[in-house]
């Protein structure tokens, strides 16, 4: 059976990071000039030589960006169910040693929390929660998805990583996209990140998407966490990763993001700190690269990167966003995954949108597609 | 003029809705293009919701909607897509939209004969959308397709008549009215199409991405008509170089 694992092993990291580093110029200005650009390419655009080319990489993202997704930006909103976890992640707000009030959602709680997200007017939600085999496992998922498919035209998910029939189970309940971060594919410093639990597992991670693009899954998003390792090589593993799964599950959309590392109470400080300018050059880069991938921006940026972003690539953001359990209804005050920056209301970024010049997209899914 | 099943259209310009900036624009857009047949992605409205915002500006007397089905994988997943356009949006039109491949969102010519064959046992108008495929024409008409919609070249691309050559057949040997569908960028492209003799044209990023969308779709509008003007006028033939002022036959009238 065929396998990303393979082809990540065939690439060592430092001889990634030590090619990124060493393009130029001139490999910059020859990715600019290409129709289909590949991974040498994307390296260049990555590369601190792309920096100076930061203008015509952002033109040409726009254009490539509205050829393919118009002037249209889509709208969802994360919808937090647990934050008990087994794991320990140094960077996480719900890590198993740091002491928060743990809470999964009820069937009554998620319906208050469903009616506070219907009335902001979405109709795309994004399930989070931590990793607790033991109370929020496959049978919570089935149990979650019949209760609130009735409400959304698509439903995603950010939960652990699962089994591929567990997935097959999963997505005629109305799963339509799974997002699975790697964090970094830097297995060493992935190790020291996530010392317990079952997360501790790199290569199950690395296999997740494999295994959602056999289930079926319509979509899937891929990312790394931006802060832990040196992110012009993460990404290039991301694009890497990306164009595996492309070829391999020819039936499935992609989507990318790239989570900048947040504060937290106690928290991990970055190991490596990316600029505002360098994620534009990412975003750029990522579009340059895949004229077709969905590209999200979430609540962590600030409102003014945010506004500008809007017209250099992405594709979707969210707005309104809670990261704590019951956040929107049942328990407004307690402890959130990580602090957001915009804080914006969903009306308001949505009016924001539309004086960019884009037109605000609530619905771009039907359950009628997935029967 | 154009007729499709039992309806007669006046304007030879299809158009699509989405990638516009803002719904009124793209009402302001449709208008001024003159189009009569508009197709919209089931994916993009509520359609059990009567005060839908997208629909409420298409709801026009001038204007007939043709629900697509982008997004379905498979003909059992169009099938059940369709019957619900039918009940909730009162038309027996259908655009058949089937791509598996959601990066270039190419057409499954299997599951879009399949699903043609179902549907129009059902009672629906289809109209599929395919690749320039002249057998594969030639079968969905055969399924009772009510006319066939191949690819200029691949969808929001821009590229224009990349499959002229294929077209070209199709056109001639259908009985049933052709689209040309995807890929046109530009009025020229469109007036090209028309010249060959399509029946119609389906234009839809070429406009919404433009800077001024209004503007274009005047654009495409003239240039639908100047194309199809052309067609009927019969074009004068091309000549790649120069009539020989010394024919090889005038000997022939010569005396010895």
């Amino acid at each position: 059976m065929k396998n990303f694992k393979e082809l990540f092993e065939a690439h060592s990291w430092d001889e990634v990071k030590e090619s990124i580093y060493s393009k130029t110029k001139n490999d910059v200005e020859q990715a600019l000039k290409s129709s289909k650009r590949n991974l040498e390419d994307f390296k260049a655009l990555v590369s601190p030589a792309a920096a100076s080319f930061l203008e015509p990489m952002a033109q040409l993202s726009q254009r490539l960006t509205q050829k393919r997704f118009g002037k249209t930006i889509q709208l969802y909103i994360p919808l937090y169910l647990s934050n008990e976890c087994t794991n320990i992640c140094t960077y996480c707000g719900f890590s198993l040693d740091n002491k928060v009030k743990r809470r999964t959602l009820s069937e009554n709680e998620i319906l208050q929390e469903v009616a506070v997200i219907k009335s902001m007017g979405y109709e795309h939600v994004l399930l989070v929660t931590g990793e607790a085999n033991q109370t929020v496992h496959v049978e919570y998922f089935k149990k979650v998805l019949k209760l609130i498919r009735p409400y959304f035209a698509q439903v995603s998910m950010e939960v652990q990583p699962l089994d591929t029939d567990e997935y097959t189970e999963l997505i005629p309940l109305g799963l339509t996209s799974v997002l699975i971060y790697q964090e970094t594919y830097n297995k060493a410093d992935y190790r020291k990140h996530h010392p317990k639990g079952k997360k501790s597992s790199f290569d199950y991670r690395l296999e997740t998407p494999d295994r959602l693009g056999r289930a079926g899954i319509y979509k899937m998003g891929l990312g790394v966490l931006i802060g832990l390792e040196d992110w012009r090589t993460d990404s290039f593993y991301t694009a890497l990763h990306l164009g595996y799964l492309e070829r391999t599950y020819w039936q499935s959309r992609y989507s990318l993001s790239f989570p900048r590392l947040r504060p937290f109470s106690g928290g991990l400080q970055p190991k490596v700190a990316m600029n505002d300018r360098e994620l534009v050059q990412l975003i750029c880069a990522y579009r340059l690269f895949n004229e077709e991938v969905e590209i999200s921006l979430s609540t962590r940026e600030t409102e003014q990167f945010r506004n500008h972003c809007v017209q250099l690539g992405i594709t979707s953001i969210s707005a309104g966003s809670k990261t704590n359990p019951g956040g929107y209804a049942v328990e407004p005050g307690s402890l959130e995954q990580f602090e957001i920056s915009d804080e914006r209301s969903p009306m308001e970024i949505a009016e924001m949108i539309r004086t960019k010049g884009y037109e605000p997209v609530w619905k771009d899914w039907d359950k009628a597609l997935q029967c | 003029m154009l007729k499709i099943a039992d309806k007669e259209f006046s304007s030879r310009l299809f158009t699509g809705t989405g990638k516009f900036s803002s719904l009124p624009l793209m009402q302001e857009a449709l208008f001024a293009s003159g189009s009569e047949l508009v197709t919209m992605a089931l994916r993009r409205v509520d359609i059990n919701n009567q005060k839908d915002d997208f629909l409420s500006y298409l709801r026009h007397p001038k204007i007939n909607l043709l629900p697509n089905t982008s997004g379905v994988r498979t003909a059992k997943e169009a099938v059940f897509a369709a019957q619900l356009a039918r009940e909730a949006l009162e038309t027996n039109w259908l655009k058949l939209e089937i791509h598996p491949d959601p990066k270039y969102l190419m057409p499954d010519p299997v599951e879009t004969l399949l699903a043609t064959e179902e549907l129009a046992k059902a009672g629906f108008i289809i109209l599929p959308y395919i690749h320039a495929d002249p057998v594969l024409c030639k079968r969905l008409e055969n399924a009772g397709a009510s006319a066939v919609m191949p690819l200029g070249s691949p969808i929001g691309s821009n590229k224009g008549l990349k499959t002229i050559d294929f077209l070209e057949i199709i056109i001639e040997q259908s009985n049933i009215p052709v689209i040309v569908d995807a890929g046109i960028g530009s009025p020229s492209d469109a007036a090209k199409a028309m010249e060959i003799g399509a029946d119609a044209v389906l234009v839809n990023t070429a406009i919404a991405v433009s800077e001024n969308p209004v503007q274009m779709a005047i654009a495409f509008k003239m240039a639908v008509e100047a194309g199809r003007i052309a067609y009927s006028a019969r074009l004068a033939k091309q000549e790649n170089h120069a009539i020989a002022s010394s024919p090889l036959t005038a000997f022939l009238d010569e005396e010895f």
